[in-house]
């Protein structure tokens, strides 16, 4: 005797309320926190910009932010301009900190688009950081980083993040004695724009060497570096033409 | 065990090590390979698996006797994906750093093959409870080749356990580094996870002959 869940109107009946009750569950708990998780964005990205500029609560060896109470303060304290180059244009908006650059980078390979890009001015201690936020790809997902710079393009702070790298490899890269490496080192050669590489084989390990437009490379996560390579010098060289204007 | 049955404390004790999901079923080895790189991953891999398993094992069970057995495989696997993405989005908005933390997690939770074996094996036969306590044994089973892993994995190949460097540095040469002693950098990478998991296996076949199969 067939059981009365064998019958095809029943699977068909219990696929549907199934679909029925899962999605609407799915996309009541999507719309509902839509907002609070927008939130959480926006203040992680002050956050990270703040952290790329040296504005953060790092303790030992861990990355830590500006606590999220203080941060909104704090942006405004220290970022004292936001903004916007486009087509060679340069625009103050101060909401530049929003743009979405995988937006931007997706409507840029329609060739009559001229890409948004955003640049965030930092003050601290009399010294000016310049904030650039660049995205690429890792070996899995996406990656992203906030550099601050000088006026000469020297690197003095990065943020780097990553949505799906391999945990304990690739996903390494947001974590300190790799992004500290970043600091002080020149992303410009003798006057033209070289970015930096993820190196295997620098025989730099320290990181004491700054003007080689290297980094020492993380064990087992290549692919990821040269990502983290790729999108530097692919995002960064963007910005040459604002600080050859800056500097002349 | 006074607050469970013989029969029950069965359930959480056996997958622990005769009945180990990764050493005797050899299920969810795709996860023990890919994230025991270090200790502390494998140790948050555990945590999220512990949480799915056991409330997943108690929904499908619940719902054991309205499940059309032709299309159960498609209904255990909208129950745990929607599971986890709910809990996702939960962390998202009330602790978003935590969700940071377990993103990656998330899309490999799903695919565990330990989940859906469970589903399959257990829960659709047995009641909430015994359900329960078996997806939780299991998971603890999956915990303990996950956490001995990633501390092999970790100590050897970077020398450091939660981050923290127990054997020295290795750039100033202090601690063991100072008498000539390198980082295996082979162990970072998956195969060598495989090769540890081998290890657990010999071992312990090697202690229960009952475990060894033949052919």
């Amino acid at each position: 005797m067939s059981k009365r869940t064998d019958s095809n109107i029943y699977t068909v009946l219990f696929a549907l309320g199934m679909v029925i009750v899962v999605g609407s569950l799915l996309a009541f708990a999507a719309e509902g926190l839509k907002e609070t998780i927008t939130e959480n964005k926006r203040i992680e990205k002050q956050q990270n910009i703040l952290y790329a500029m040296g504005i953060n609560e790092n303790e030992g060896n861990s990355a830590n932010f500006v606590s999220k109470d203080r941060v909104g303060e704090e942006f405004k304290n220290y970022i004292k301009d936001q903004l916007v180059i486009q087509n060679g244009e340069v625009k103050e908006d101060p909401v530049a900190y929003l743009i979405d650059i995988k937006k931007e980078k997706d409507l840029a390979k329609n060739e009559d688009y001229s890409r948004r890009l955003p640049l965030f001015i930092g003050e601290k201690d009399g010294k000016k950081f310049y904030i650039a936020p660049i995205r690429g790809k890792g070996l899995w997902d996406a990656i992203w980083a906030y550099v601050a710079m000088d006026e000469n393009m020297v690197v003095q702070g990065a943020y780097f993040d990553h949505k799906g790298e391999t945990p304990g490899l690739g996903a390494n890269i947001k974590e300190r004695f790799f992004m500290d490496d970043f600091i002080g080192e020149n992303l410009m050669s003798n006057g033209t724009f070289k970015g930096i590489t993820v190196s295997k084989s620098n025989g730099d390990p320290k990181n004491e060497d700054k003007t080689d437009n290297e980094v020492d490379a993380i064990a087992g996560s290549t692919i990821t570096g040269d990502g983290v390579t790729a999108m530097i010098r692919s995002e960064l060289k963007l910005y040459v033409p604002y600080f050859n204007n800056l500097n002349n | 065990m006074g607050l469970l049955s013989k029969k029950d404390s069965k359930l959480i004790l056996d997958p622990l090590a005769d009945n180990n999901p990764i050493t005797i079923q050899v299920l969810g080895i795709c996860s023990a390979l890919a994230i025991t790189a270090q200790l502390k991953a494998s140790i948050v891999m555990s945590i999220s698996v512990l949480f799915v398993l056991g409330v997943g094992n108690v929904v499908i069970s619940l719902l054991r006797n309205i499940i059309p057995s032709k299309i159960r495989i498609i209904v255990q696997l909208t129950v745990v994906a929607a599971l986890v993405i709910i809990v996702d989005l939960v962390l998202k908005a009330y602790a978003y750093e935590l969700s940071k933390e377990l993103s990656v997690f998330v899309g490999l939770i799903i695919t565990n093959c330990i989940i859906m074996g469970r589903f399959e094996a257990f829960a659709l036969g047995n009641g909430p409870w015994r359900s329960f306590l078996d997806g939780i044994g299991n998971a603890a089973g999956y915990a303990i080749i996950l956490i001995i892993v990633g501390f092999f994995r970790e100590l050897l190949g970077s020398g450091t356990l939660l981050g923290f460097p127990v054997l020295g540095d290795p750039i100033d040469k202090t601690g063991v580094y100072a008498i000539g002693y390198e980082n295996n950098g082979f162990m970072l990478l998956s195969p060598m996870a495989l090769i540890v998991v081998g290890l657990i296996i010999w071992v312990q076949r090697s202690r229960n002959k009952a475990l060894i199969e033949d052919h």
